[in-house]
């Protein structure tokens, strides 16, 4: 598996300079690589549901980022307690990768999954039980819709929230961006 | 095992850049990493070796699928990430309208 | 068809290719999200690439160019009507073979008229931060 390697690689690297980069521009864009090689990541991985939607999913995202961070200054301040604060991530990170480390001993070796007793169901029953090829598809709209149905909840939530947030209010209470 | 140790390093990088920056941007950034990171490891931990991709073919039988249990999953979250970010950046376009920075340590000395 | 004559959005080149290319984006995301029970894609996915192709309309031609043509109320009503038949399909379960047809179309409903009333709704708070400069 050398290619989920050098992918994994390319994507830490743009995520360090979309990390560290000082021009918000450039940062948006290091990160859209980051997207980029995600949706690469899960082509390779076989899931080739989650690499169409990872990809344009990423273009939106990064289209409304450009748009958000454009015409805007870029404030940079080192001052205060640099020594202290960057001392403490680091090591809260550290604490955070060595709990990680002792958790991923118990995880089954990569490439082998012991497949649960739902997805041997999934797998065998789906194309019998629904008709569809797809498992994935079948699997979000047919056996979990419920899920389905959260996921087009928080769609509908995040318009109204977005709507709500973006709407203009003058004095009167009387919103003029409605034409 | 290697792999699993990079995708916790990609999400120490955003959890380094939530913590430690004071961009707004930046930190809306460092979400979006962690939440990479957190989809990738659910597809690693499913994908097996010389796997198909979950899909039946009309005219063979496939016995080696990848898990399909953390592909339907991950769809759901990659749709809440993406409304996640816009809510987020539709309240820092807020903010900056308000405070005209998007300094962190700025916004909450200039509050009240 | 829109005109070239404004002075907003791009240049004339990209509105040409705009207004050659804006169909097969739409027949695209129609097509991936319907095609999604026998093979890679759905709803979801189908309805952001919609959004996506609202999305270019939009930069290439202006703001207000877009908006003449695209009402604002619609994208509301579109995305509420699909939350509800939505809803409805899953709450009551009425017929397998409705589902199967009617839940990609909802989902592309909500995704692509949510979205995009979102992305206008950004671009509208921008712009009135920048005129208040």
């Amino acid at each position: 598996m050398l290619e989920i390697h050098l992918i994994l690689l390319f994507m830490i690297a743009a995520a360090i300079i979309a990390v560290e980069v000082r021009d918000m521009l450039s940062s948006v864009v290091a990160v859209g690589a980051v997207g980029i090689g995600l949706s690469l990541a899960f082509l390779v991985l076989k899931a080739p549901d989650l690499a169409i939607m990872q990809l344009v999913v990423e273009i939106l995202s990064l289209i409304i980022l450009v748009r958000a961070t454009s015409h805007r200054d870029l404030p940079f301040s080192a001052s205060g307690r640099w020594v202290f604060n960057t001392v403490s991530t680091i090591s809260f990170i550290l604490i955070f990768l060595v709990c990680a480390y002792i958790s991923l001993l118990n995880l089954p070796v990569f490439g082998e999954p012991q497949l649960r007793e739902l997805s041997k169901f999934y797998i065998d029953e789906a194309r019998t039980l629904t008709g569809a090829e797809n498992i994935v598809e079948s699997i979000a709209l047919r056996f979990r819709a419920y899920d389905s149905l959260g996921e087009a909840t928080a769609i509908v939530v995040a318009t109204i929230g977005v709507l709500a947030i973006a709407r203009r209010v003058s004095i009167k209470g009387k919103a003029d961006d409605e034409r | 095992m290697s792999i699993y140790i990079l995708c916790l390093i990609l999400f120490s990088v955003g959890l380094y850049c939530v913590l430690r920056k004071r961009n707004l941007i930046k930190i809306i950034i460092g979400i979006g990493i962690m939440e990479y990171a957190a989809n990738l490891f659910f597809i690693l931990i499913g994908y097996r070796q010389e796997g198909r991709a979950p899909i039946y073919a009309h005219d063979q039988v496939i016995n080696n699928m990848v898990d399909p249990l953390p592909q339907a999953v991950v769809l759901t979250s990659i749709v809440l990430g993406l409304a996640l970010m816009l809510l987020l950046v539709a309240i820092s376009i807020r903010i900056y309208e308000k405070y005209r920075t998007f300094d962190i340590t700025k916004i909450n000395r200039l509050k009240g | 068809m829109m005109n070239d004559n404004d002075r907003s959005g791009m240049t004339l080149i990209v509105k040409t290719v705009t207004r050659l290319t804006l169909g097969f984006i739409l027949i695209y995301g129609i097509y991936i999200g319907m095609i999604g029970h026998s093979s890679p894609g759905g709803g979801f996915a189908g309805g952001v690439i919609i959004a996506l192709s609202l999305v270019h309309i939009m930069l290439a031609f202006g703001r207000d160019t877009a908006l003449r043509r695209i009402h604002r109320g619609m994208l509301r009503v579109l995305t509420g009507l699909g939350a509800l038949v939505f809803l409805y399909i899953v709450l009551c379960n009425p017929n397998a073979a409705l589902g199967r047809i009617a839940l990609p179309i909802c989902e592309m409903l909500i995704v692509g008229a949510g979205l995009f009333a979102i992305f206008v709704a950004l671009v509208l708070l921008s712009k009135g931060h920048r005129d208040s400069e």
